[in-house]
C-alpha cells in the first residue's frame, strides 16, 4: 500500500495533465500544492476536493473522520441529483472530541463504521481522512482494512486531508482511492459493445439527464458514471467499459488515464456544454465504440440523432437572436467551462467581452483564443471594482459567473446568471443550451433592473456610489497618466505571477541585474512562475520585449 | 426540570452542530471594517465562508492562514504573520479577528505569543486592533465560539473606566446572542430608540449582513459596530444581554467598566417582552409608547387566533441552546407539547426547557425521536429538510444555516411584533399541512373490528 506522500508524488507526475506537461521536473515535484498565500487565499482544501469528487456516488455512505468542522459545516451542500438512493445526502462523521485527540480516534472510527453498517447497510463505505486525525497519526487505511474484513463489506479509505493541498489535488487523490481500492473489484452481469464510462461528471441539478436519453436512444450504455448518480457496484466493474469520456478536464484525469493504461479503455476529453460540443462528443463516443468493435451503423444512427437534435435546438435558439442582438456577456469562470460556454453563447449571437482564465490550463486558453480571436480579454485576477467598471462601461450587459463574484454584479444592479455548481438549472446538451438562453433572456429583460437603477428620492440623479467609485478610478487613472513617475510605478506594479505575487518591476530588475534570458532564470531569481506556471507566457513576452541581455550587462 | 443527556453514538449522523471557530468568525462579522481570520488550513475557512454565503446570499469576508501540512507540523508563526500583513496591506481593515481551529490547536500554536512578536516586529501593527480567541473544532459548538469571541472583544476592545466616572444614562449596550437575526437586531434597535435610548450593539450583524447595498467596494465587512464605538461602551448606563450565552460577555463588561447588566434569556413570547418593555421604561424613565401598547394587543389577539392550531401540537425541535430555549418556551406557553428537544452543546438553560429530556445529539436523533413520539411539528435549521420530508410533518426553519429558503437574515422572533408574525407563520404552516395531507374521507372513521377508530391516524 503506497503512502500518502508517494500517492501525491504520483499524482503530480500525471502525464495526462496539460498544466503538468508545461512544467519542469522540479516544478512537477512541487505539483499542484502551490504555496497558498496566508491572508490572501480562497478556495477549498484537498478534503473538500475529494468529497466533491466522490460524494455523488449515491448508494455509498460517506463517513468523514475528523472534528465537526469538516462535515458539520459543509454537508448537503452540492446539487447532484440521484435516480435512486439518497444515502449520499445523509451525513456521517466521527465528530472527534478532545478525548479522541489525546487517545487517538481509531477506535471511534471503527465503531462508527460498525454503526453505519448496522443502521444503513450500504454496499460500501468511503472513509475520508482529515487534518486532525492525520496529525495525531490515526491510520485510517488499517482501520478500514480491519473493518472490511470484520464486516465483509468494502470500506474504502480516501486519504486526502485538507492541509496537503487545494481542492484540485483532492479530486485526484479521490481518483487514486478509486483506482487502488474499487475499480476492477467486481464483474458486470453482462457487457455490450456499447458500454462507456463517463468520468468527472457530477450530475449537478440532474443536468446529465438532459443528454442521457440520447445515449439511451442510441443503445449506448453508461456502464459507470464517475461519479454523478453513480452506484458503487457500477464503479467496481467499470473496468469492463469499451471507451470513456472525460468531462471535467482536470478533476479526474488520473482516473481516465490509468484506466486506459491498466484496462485498455481509451478515453477522450469532451463536453456536453454547447451544441457543437455535444454533437462532437456524441460522434466521438460512437467513433470510439466502433473502433472497439461496435457495428459501424452506430455512426449513422448517431448522425441522425445529432441532425435532429441540432435542428430542434437551432430552431429554439433562433427566437433569441433578435433579443440578443448587440448584447454583451462578461464570463467569469474557470476551467473547462470557459471555452465550451463561449462557443455556446456565440451560437446564440451574444458577444463575449471577456472571460476569466484563472483556473484554465494553457490549452484551455489556446481554445479560448481560437474561439474569440486574439482580442479576448482574459481576466486573470480582477478586483470587484474593476469587474464592476467593466460591466458599467457598457462593455457588458450581463455577467455569467460562479457564486462567489455574483454580488459585484447584483449589488451594482446588473443582470447575473450562475453557471457554477450551485445553480438551480441544468445547462447540458441541446436542451440545456436552450434553457441557458432562456435564463439569459429572462435576466437581461427583467423590468426590475430599470427600477433598481433609479436614484432614491433623496439622491441626486447619477450621483450614486457606483458613479463615485468609477469617478475615483478615473481620477486615479488620469493622475497616473499625467505623472510619468506614477505611470512608471503603476506599470511596474502590474502583477505578473499571481501565485507568488511577483510584479513586472521585480522581474525586469532581475532580468537586468542578472542578464536573464529564460523563464527558468527568471524563476530562479524572482520565484515568478514557481506556482501554477500559468504566467510563463507573460514572462516570455517580457523577456522578448527586453533589449538583448548582453547589451544590458555591458551598461 | 429537563434531564440533559448526551448521545452515546460513535458516529454522528446528519449533524445539527457546526464548529465553534466559524461561530467566532460570525461574531467578528458584526464589526465594521473587520476581516475574520481562521488560523487553520484553507478548507476551514472555505467551508464556513460557503455556509455564510448560502445563508445570507451576501458577499462575506473571511480569510485563512492557509496552513499546509509542513507549516502545521513546524508551527504557524510565519503564516499568522504573513496573513496579518497581507490583510492589513491589501484590504485595509479596521480590525482583524482571529480564531484558532482544530489543526492549529492540535499542534498547540501560541497565537497570543505570535501576536506579541508580530507587533514588535512590525511597528505599524503596534496599536492595530487584533483580537484572538482560542476555539478548537473538537470542543463545543457554534454558539460557544460566538460566546467566547464576544467576551474577548469586550476584554480587548472596551476601554476601562475609572470608578466614579459619570455614565451616560441614555447609552445602552446590547449584547445579542448568535441566535438573533439582523432583522431581530433592527427590531430591537427600533424598540430601544423609541424609549429615547441610544443602543450600541456588540456585535451588530444588522449593520453588515442585512443585505443592504454598500457605499463602496470593500473587501472587509460593509458595516457593523466600529472599534471606536466599542471602546466607549464602558460609558453606557446599562448593558442588555440577550440569551444566556451572552452572560459571559456582560460579566466581562461589568468587571472591566462597572456597567451593570440585565440578562434577558428570551425575547420571544408575551411575558419575556413584557419584562423587556418594562425594563426599558424603567431605565429610560419614559412611559411605554402607544405603539407598543398596540403591538401587545395585536400579539394577544394573534395568540387567541393561533392557539387553536398550535395548542396540542407535538413539537420536535433541534437548535442551539438559546434558540431552543426561546422558541420551545414560547410554543409551550401557546399550548404545544415539547416532545423532543435536541441541541448541540451544554448550557444552563437546558434543564429549564419545558420537556422531559434534552439530548445533545444530531438530526438523526431528532428524526428518530420525532417519529417514535409521533411529533407533528418540526423546527430546526435547513439541514432538517431531509428529515422533514421523510417524517412528512410541517417543518419550520429556524436558526443557522437556512440555505434553502430566502430572507434568512430578516426572519423575526423578538418583540411583540416578531412573536405575532412568528405564531401566524407557524399556525399557517399547520393549517396548510392539514389542508394538503389530512382531509377527511368517508372512510376516515370507518368501523374496524374493534369499533370506531378513536384517533384516525391520517387526521393527526
Amino acid at each position: 500500500m503506497s503512502s500518502l506522500s508517494a500517492t501525491i508524488q504520483d499524482v503530480f507526475n500525471e502525464p495526462g495533465c496539460g498544466k503538468n506537461a508545461n512544467k519542469t521536473e522540479a516544478e512537477r515535484k512541487k505539483g499542484c500544492t502551490k504555496q497558498l498565500q496566508p491572508g490572501g487565499a480562497a478556495g477549498g482544501c484537498a478534503f473538500d476536493g475529494a468529497k466533491i469528487a466522490l460524494q455523488p456516488f449515491t448508494d455509498v455512505a460517506h463517513l468523514v473522520h475528523g472534528p465537526i468542522a469538516c462535515e458539520g459545516n459543509s454537508w448537503d451542500n452540492r446539487g447532484s441529483a440521484s435516480s435512486g438512493s439518497d444515502l449520499w445526502r445523509r451525513s456521517f462523521t466521527t465528530d472527534m472530541n478532545e478525548t479522541d485527540i489525546v487517545f487517538g480516534g481509531e477506535k471511534r472510527l471503527y465503531k462508527a463504521i460498525k454503526e453505519v453498517i448496522e443502521k444503513y447497510d450500504p454496499p460500501a463505505i468511503f472513509v475520508y481522512q482529515t487534518c486532525v486525525p492525520a496529525m495525531i497519526g490515526d491510520d485510517i487505511n488499517a482501520v478500514c482494512k480491519a473493518a472490511a474484513t470484520k464486516f465483509g463489506k468494502p470500506v474504502i479509505p480516501v486519504n486526502s486531508p485538507g492541509f496537503v493541498g487545494p481542492k484540485n489535488l483532492g479530486n485526484k487523490l479521490a481518483g487514486e482511492a478509486l483506482l487502488e481500492h474499487v475499480i476492477g473489484t467486481e464483474e458486470p452481469d453482462y457487457t455490450t459493445p456499447y458500454d462507456i464510462n463517463i468520468i468527472g461528471e457530477y450530475n449537478l441539478s440532474g443536468e446529465f439527464w438532459q443528454i442521457k436519453p440520447l445515449l439511451d436512444e442510441l443503445g449506448i450504455r453508461i456502464l459507470s458514471c464517475i461519479s454523478g448518480d453513480g452506484k458503487y457496484r457500477e464503479l467496481a466493474y467499470s473496468h469492463r467499459a469499451k471507451a470513456a469520456m472525460m468531462v471535467c478536464s482536470k478533476a479526474m484525469i488520473n482516473v481516465a488515464r490509468k484506466m486506459e493504461e491498466r484496462y485498455g479503455i481509451p478515453f477522450f476529453e469532451g463536453s456536453f456544454y454547447g451544441i457543437q460540443d455535444s454533437s462532437d462528443s456524441l460522434r466521438e463516443i460512437a467513433r470510439m465504440l466502433i473502433e472497439r468493435g461496435a457495428p459501424a451503423e452506430l455512426m449513422d444512427r448517431t448522425e441522425a440523432v445529432i441532425a435532429r437534435e441540432e435542428a430542434k435546438a437551432w430552431a429554439a435558439i433562433e427566437r433569441f437572436k433578435p433579443r440578443f442582438k448587440d448584447k454583451k456577456v462578461l464570463l467569469i469562470t474557470g476551467g473547462v467551462k470557459s471555452w465550451s460556454v463561449v462557443a455556446a453563447l456565440q451560437e446564440a449571437g451574444l458577444e463575449i467581452v471577456g472571460t476569466s482564465v484563472k483556473k484554465s490550463t494553457k490549452e484551455d486558453k489556446e481554445r479560448i483564443k481560437e474561439l474569440m480571436g486574439q482580442d479576448a480579454h482574459m481576466i486573470e485576477d480582477m478586483t470587484p471594482r474593476e469587474m464592476y467598471k467593466m460591466l458599467k462601461d457598457a462593455r457588458a450587459d450581463i455577467m455569467l459567473s460562479g457564486g462567489k463574484s455574483q454580488f459585484v454584479a447584483l449589488k451594482a444592479a446588473m443582470p447575473w446568471l450562475d453557471i457554477n455548481q450551485e445553480r438551480c438549472h441544468g445547462y447540458m446538451g441541446y436542451i440545456g443550451m436552450v434553457k441557458l438562453m432562456e435564463e439569459i433572456e429572462k435576466a437581461l429583460y427583467n423590468p426590475m433592473w430599470a427600477q433598481l437603477r433609479r436614484p432614491a428620492p433623496w439622491d441626486d440623479a447619477g450621483v450614486n456610489w457606483q458613479a463615485k467609485a468609477i469617478a475615483q478610478m478615473d481620477a486615479q487613472a488620469a493622475e497616473i497618466a499625467a505623472d510619468p513617475a506614477l505611470a512608471e510605478a503603476a506599470r511596474r506594479a502590474r502583477k505578473i505571477c499571481h501565485c507568488k505575487t511577483v510584479d513586472l518591476g521585480s522581474i525586469e530588475d532581475a532580468i537586468v541585474a542578472h542578464g536573464l534570458s529564460t523563464v527558468d532564470g527568471v524563476k530562479e531569481h524572482t520565484n515568478a512562475s514557481g506556482g501554477c506556471g500559468a504566467c510563463k507566457g507573460r514572462i516570455e513576452d517580457i523577456l522578448a520585449a527586453q533589449p538583448a541581455p548582453v547589451l544590458q550587462a555591458a551598461e | 426540570m429537563a434531564i440533559v443527556t448526551t448521545s452515546k453514538k460513535a458516529c454522528s449522523v446528519n449533524p445539527l452542530k457546526m464548529s465553534q471557530p466559524i461561530g467566532g468568525s460570525f461574531a467578528f462579522m458584526g464589526l465594521r471594517g473587520a476581516m475574520p481570520l481562521l488560523h487553520g488550513s484553507q478548507g476551514c475557512t472555505s467551508f464556513g465562508l460557503t455556509l455564510f454565503v448560502r445563508h445570507f446570499k451576501e458577499a462575506v469576508p473571511m480569510q485563512t492562514t492557509a496552513m499546509s501540512e509542513v507549516a502545521t507540523v513546524l508551527g504557524g508563526y510565519e503564516n499568522v504573520e504573513q496573513a496579518i500583513l497581507n490583510i492589513y496591506n491589501r484590504t485595509k481593515p479596521e480590525i482583524i479577528g482571529i480564531n484558532s481551529t482544530g489543526v492549529t490547536e492540535t499542534k498547540g500554536d501560541d497565537v497570543e505569543g505570535f501576536i506579541r512578536l508580530i507587533r514588535q516586529k512590525h511597528p505599524q501593527l503596534e496599536r492595530f486592533p487584533l483580537v484572538y480567541v482560542s476555539t478548537p473544532d473538537f470542543k463545543d459548538a457554534f454558539q460557544d465560539g460566538w460566546e467566547k469571541t464576544v467576551a474577548r472583544m469586550v476584554e480587548v476592545l472596551v476601554d476601562p473606566v475609572e470608578a466614579g466616572t459619570a455614565r451616560d444614562p441614555v447609552r445602552v449596550n446590547v449584547l445579542p446572542g448568535c441566535h438573533l437575526t439582523p432583522g431581530d437586531l433592527d427590531e430591537l434597535r427600533t424598540i430601544i430608540e423609541d424609549f429615547g435610548l441610544k443602543p450600541s450593539f456588540l456585535p451588530d450583524l444588522a449593520g453588515s449582513l442585512d443585505g443592504h447595498i454598500p457605499d463602496e467596494f470593500t473587501p472587509t465587512t460593509i458595516g457593523g459596530i466600529g472599534v471606536d464605538e466599542i471602546a466607549t461602551m464602558g460609558q453606557a448606563g446599562w448593558t442588555i444581554a440577550i440569551g444566556a450565552q451572552m452572560k459571559r460577555a456582560a460579566e466581562a463588561m461589568q468587571q472591566k467598566t462597572g456597567v451593570p447588566f440585565r440578562l434577558f434569556e428570551r425575547l420571544c413570547g408575551l411575558i419575556p417582552n413584557d419584562e423587556f418593555i418594562a425594563f426599558l421604561s424603567e431605565i429610560s424613565g419614559r412611559p411605554v409608547p402607544s405603539k407598543y401598547r398596540r403591538q401587545r394587543g395585536q400579539l394577544a389577539d394573534a395568540m387567541l387566533d393561533t392557539h387553536f392550531h398550535i395548542g396540542g401540537r407535538k413539537l420536535a425541535i433541534g437548535a442551539e441552546p438559546d434558540l431552543l430555549f426561546d422558541l420551545s418556551s414560547m410554543l409551550h406557553e401557546m399550548g404545544a407539547e415539547v416532545a423532543v428537544a435536541v441541541t448541540t452543546t451544554v448550557s444552563p438553560v437546558l434543564e429549564r426547557v419545558k420537556t422531559q429530556e434534552v439530548l445533545i445529539g444530531d438530526l438523526e436523533d431528532l428524526e428518530e425521536l420525532a417519529k417514535a413520539r409521533d411529533c407533528d411539528l418540526l423546527i430546526t435549521h435547513s439541514h432538517g429538510r431531509q428529515a422533514a420530508s421523510r417524517l412528512k410533518i410541517p417543518f419550520y426553519r429556524a436558526g443557522f444555516p437556512m440555505f434553502d429558503r430566502l430572507g434568512a437574515g430578516h426572519q423575526l422572533s423578538v418583540g411583540y411584533r416578531g412573536t405575532r408574525d412568528l405564531v401566524f407563520d407557524l399556525a399557517n404552516l399547520v393549517i396548510g399541512d392539514r389542508e394538503a395531507n389530512h382531509q377527511p374521507t368517508p372512510d376516515t372513521w370507518r368501523t374496524t373490528e374493534s369499533g370506531l377508530e378513536v384517533v384516525p391516524p391520517q387526521l393527526h
